[in-house]
């Protein structure tokens, strides 16, 4: 944990429950101005809720905190106004072209030189010769660039990104991922969730919640570190048939097979190498290898799992 | 080939989505029974009991007669005893009674001399359909009224000739033509279906397509998104409006005798009345469907209990309740008022108050009712 004195964001014991679903428990986060930090969690792991939270779009029911200094409680007028928000379903309106958006946008938030801006945001996009297009036709690589232009347009201090790239393809998300990162780089901070492991890479640092609860913190490095996992992969036919095998074995805490590659995992070398031992021969070539942050989430999904069944 | 499996697929998801929409498909139930008790119950168009000012200028015994007998007919209630011709004809030309009725300093003597006597019977005829009952039944007051009192030496009077004489004046509408009544009465009622209907889907609309979560995200105010939304639509209304009144002048010959001011501030109010109401609704209905619903719902008690088909003083007292809390009853009474009777500001005055009331109770509801949250 980094003693960063300017907190973008520091919140406490944020809760929030839907009728008799508690989505968010307990949950806290501080990021430091000008990081990039990717939101990482099972799918109902209460992101989107924690993000609309974080951005006045959802009252706490209770728990304690700023945003850009405003108290996350009581100031959501004043959050709205410095915070850029991102939704997970494309959200701008569909029957005005580009520009009309863009513009909306600028008028909403009171913008001065809004025609400079809203040129500027388009030149950005290269989108100056389709402004006239309807956001409707845009594909879903350029919807979601044009989604991230409206959202900033305001110069947020902060950004929220809610599953920014879900169904984008690779180089879409590249680009996409590219302004992220110069925006950052002008002091912008930036929050953002996502299932993908590659983009969780790209992020400063990453935060993984699972049920409202932060299970790893830290930079993709810090994290692979402290989960003290230890991976093996085996390659060779019929590696990733191994898996269902292997997983039994004590000191195997989960085998998954990636493509024909196996992967195995465990926190106790001498127990993981004694459950390999057998398998360690020709056709099969092992190697131990650095564990991915996927090896790690799923790695802490299954001791919560096991701690659940435990108290149960 | 037809699969009954296939089939029985299809028709057990619809059903299990009809269940999903409990308030949709609630409604689809109640409108109907709702509808039939209050319209069934509330309309009729013979209405009786009509509110009526006499002004009694005779003290013979013949006018209280007369009196008595304009109460037994069932369609006259007097509810003022006015003491000028001036306070009878401004309580015929407010809407306060729909008859005023006059009888003559002379009467009771003309009538035992047998010399021509009359009485005089103004009808506010703006609405045809409202008086034409009462007006019938005033034909056989001459042969009714007196017929105790005519006895003894007064039952000689020439046979076959009738005591006295009712003169019938129709006021506003002499020659009850129904479109002067009915093309005024649209105005109100095309307003109020295409401004609450297109408002009501408005925020409905946001929501279904996921717009609602980005617009809330901006720090934008209630009053400033009500005032956005709705102000297109002000637009639209005075469009409308300026068209069927053009419309009526040339197509119906619908007369216009003045009015203006009163008729133009009773435009604006009616119009932003119904927004507010359009955008109440729609801070209420979750999907464009339930607004569509809620719109149709207020419609039908617009249309029937508002006094555009039927007359307003023919329903029973508490649908003229319900009537008095609808929009468009003001509206017709002041476009009626101004383009058939050239009331001025001061006579329009209730229903321009009761139109403003509607607008601010309705606009501070729906800014009550708005969220800036998704809470």
């Amino acid at each position: 944990m980094s003693d960063a004195p300017d907190l973008v964001i520091d919140v406490r014991g944020l809760n929030k429950s839907f009728g008799a679903l508690h989505a968010v428990k307990d949950f806290g986060i501080q990021v430091a101005r000008g990081r990039i930090c990717g939101f990482l969690g099972p799918n109902g792991a209460g992101k989107t809720t924690t993000l609309r939270m974080l951005c006045g779009l959802l009252t706490p029911d209770s728990g304690e905190g700023s945003v850009l200094g405003f108290d996350v409680m009581k100031q959501a007028r004043e959050i709205k106004q410095r915070v850029g928000y991102m939704t997970q379903k494309f959200s701008l309106y569909e029957d005005l072209t580009i520009e009309q958006n863009l513009t909306f946008a600028a008028r909403v938030h009171d913008l001065d030189r809004r025609k400079e801006r809203v040129q500027a945001a388009l030149e950005r996009l290269g989108l100056v010769e389709r402004r006239a297009q309807l956001a409707g036709n845009l594909s879903g690589g350029w919807k979601q660039r044009l989604a991230l232009a409206v959202a900033t347009l305001h110069e947020p201090d902060l950004l929220l990104l809610d599953e920014p790239t879900a169904g984008v393809d690779p180089e879409a998300r590249r680009t996409f991922w590219d302004e992220i990162h110069a925006m950052s780089a002008e002091g912008m901070t930036v929050l953002v969730s996502t299932h993908y492991m590659d983009e969780a890479e790209r992020c400063h640092e990453i935060a993984y919640i699972v049920g409202g609860r932060t299970l790893a913190r830290g930079t993709a490095d810090e994290v692979v570190d402290a989960s003290g996992l230890i991976t093996f992969h085996a390659e060779g036919p019929g590696a990733d048939r191994l898996a269902a095998e292997l997983r039994t074995k004590p000191g195997v805490e989960m085998a998954a097979p990636f493509g024909t590659v196996l992967h195995v995992s465990g926190r106790d070398r001498t127990a993981l190498e004694a459950a390999i031992a057998p398998y360690r021969k020709p056709p099969l070539e092992w190697e131990e290898t650095r564990p991915t942050l996927e090896d790690v989430f799923i790695q802490l999904i299954h001791d919560l799992e096991a701690e659940k069944r435990r108290a149960a | 080939m037809i699969s009954l499996s296939r089939t029985w697929a299809v028709m057990a998801k619809e059903f299990i989505q009809l269940t999903r929409d409990r308030l949709t498909y609630a409604m689809i139930l109640l409108l109907p029974i709702v509808q039939l008790l209050l319209f069934g119950y509330a309309i009729n168009d013979d209405p009786r009991s009509l509110p009526t000012a006499v002004l009694v200028q005779d003290n013979g015994a013949f006018s209280r007669s007369i009196l008595t007998a304009l109460d037994n007919s069932g369609y006259f209630e007097i509810t003022l005893q006015a003491r000028s011709q001036a306070e009878l004809d401004r309580a015929l030309a407010r809407g306060e009674v729909q008859f005023a009725v006059m009888i003559p300093a002379d009467f009771t003597n003309r009538v035992v001399r047998g010399d021509r006597a009359q009485i005089l019977v103004e009808a506010d005829a703006s609405d045809p359909s409202a008086t034409s009952g009462a007006v019938a039944a005033i034909a056989s007051l001459p042969q009714q009224a007196l017929v105790r009192e005519l006895t003894g030496p007064l039952a000689n009077r020439a046979p076959g000739t009738q005591p006295f004489e009712v003169v019938v004046q129709r006021r506003y509408n002499p020659e009850a033509i129904t479109a002067y009544n009915i093309v005024p009465g649209l105005l109100g009622v095309i307003l109020s279906m295409t401004l609450v209907m297109m408002t009501s889907l408005g925020m409905a609309r946001e929501r279904e397509r996921g717009t609602m979560e980005s617009l809330l995200a901006t720090p934008v105010r209630p009053l400033e998104v009500m005032v956005g939304k709705l102000t297109p639509y002000v637009l639209v209304g005075l469009t409308q409006a300026t068209v069927i009144l053009v419309m009526a002048r040339l197509l119906f010959h619908v007369p216009m005798s003045g009015g203006w001011i009163a008729l133009g501030l009773g435009l604006m109010l009616f119009i932003i009345g119904s927004l507010a109401l359009g955008f109440l609704i729609s801070t209420v209905a979750r999907t464009q469907l339930q607004a569509m619903q809620m719109s149709f719902f207020y419609m039908l008690p617009s249309i029937l209990l508002s006094g555009f088909m039927f007359p307003f003083r023919g329903m029973p007292e508490w649908a003229q309740i319900i009537g008095t809390a609808i929009p468009v009853t003001h509206f017709l009474r002041v476009v009626r008022g101004s383009l058939l009777k050239g009331v001025g500001i001061e006579n329009a005055g209730p229903s321009l108050f009761a139109l403003a009331l509607f607008v601010l109770v309705v606009g501070t509801l729906a800014m009550l009712r708005y969220r800036t949250t998704l809470d």
